[in-house]
């Protein structure tokens, strides 16, 4: 097989997760076009392996420890979502402009209370 | 016998105008991944978005198996078709997603987003064309099956792979922690401390202050 071939195609979806990532207002969507863009490194990787028939196949543990980070991420990425989402009201990356939490005031007797709760935990 | 210089030093034996099968697979198979990627990012329903991206990253396994990656077209399989897009869309439904279609998906820089994308396309794919037009990748069967891939992954690799289940454990840790809730509620009984006769939360100076800031509650 022409090397062309994968090579092309990782490019091209890796152009499609930019895209996606500029383009897409939603987070989680957000995190699906950077799924895409790992993936198309996933690929360039594979196909780079079974070119250079590397004797510690160093592309193919690399993919798989690509693929378990990926997930780590995701994992993550959507427990931050969220609590962003928690706190915020909104998943929308426009509107998340502000890094403070915008009813902090309101929020701030909660934050003595536990606290104190953890002072006396202690 | 050099085996990863027999691509490069025979670019004349091979044309692209007589594909072989495994090419012509590869290629359909391509452009499905390339057009369920394209409708994952611009269509306008945010589930279909995730149900594409299934196809996609399916594809993506078909052709890890064409260049002889079985291993990994199934941990690709398991991992992003099974865990990854169940929690693409546990995230879409927790964040209230709307279920039809939603105008206002894309940002209003999609055009700028469209251009960059593009431009990124076409450096890509004239640098890689012009570098790689001439290799060939000499598929042998059994290059990434199960027994090779395990033998240098724990053979050569042992030391980053525990490193990794390290991080793997790390990031549920993590992720317990941060969507732990964090609303008010009575003080738990501490470990170690045998409460005889009172309810639980009912002693020590910070359960009385809590008790009387929060209103009463029955018992």
């Amino acid at each position: 097989m022409h090397l062309v071939y994968p090579a092309v195609l990782a490019a091209l979806l890796f152009s499609v997760g930019v895209y996606g990532v500029l383009a897409r207002r939603n987070v989680v969507l957000v995190l699906m076009s950077v799924e895409l863009m790992l993936n198309a490194v996933n690929l360039n990787l594979v196909a780079f392996d079974a070119w250079l028939r590397d004797s510690l196949h160093a592309g193919q543990a690399l993919t798989l420890f690509t693929i378990t980070v990926a997930a780590a991420e995701i994992g993550l990425g959507l427990a931050i979502v969220l609590l962003v989402f928690r706190t915020s009201g909104t998943a929308d990356i426009d509107r998340l402009t502000a890094l403070g939490d915008p009813n902090e005031d309101t929020a701030e007797p909660e934050t003595a209370g536990a606290s104190e709760n953890k002072a006396a935990a202690v | 016998m050099l085996l990863a210089t027999a691509g490069p030093l025979d670019p004349a034996t091979r044309s692209f105008l007589s594909p072989t099968g495994v090419e012509v697979v590869f290629l359909l198979v391509g452009l499905a991944v390339l057009g369920s990627a394209v409708i994952t990012v611009t269509t306008k329903q945010l589930v279909h978005a995730a149900l594409w991206l299934v196809v996609s990253l399916g594809g993506l396994a078909i052709e890890f198996l064409l260049l002889t990656a079985e291993f990994i077209a199934w941990v690709q399989v398991l991992i992003y078709l099974g865990s990854v897009v169940v929690l693409v869309l546990f995230g879409l439904m927790l964040t209230k997603a709307p279920i039809g279609r939603s105008p206002d998906a894309d940002s209003g820089n999609r055009w700028v987003a469209l251009g960059v994308a593009l431009a990124a396309a076409g450096t890509l794919v004239t640098l890689v064309v012009d570098a790689f037009r001439t290799s060939w990748v000499d598929l042998g069967a059994g290059g990434g099956s199960t027994k090779v891939t395990g033998e240098s992954l724990f053979r050569h690799w042992v030391l980053p792979f525990e490193a990794l289940s390290v991080l793997l454990l790390a990031a549920l840790v993590g992720a317990i922690v941060l969507s732990r809730t964090r609303d008010k509620r009575l003080p738990r009984p501490r470990a170690g401390k045998l409460r005889a006769g009172k309810p639980v939360g009912s002693n020590g100076p910070a359960a009385r202050v809590t008790a009387s800031t929060t209103p009463p509650q029955e018992s």
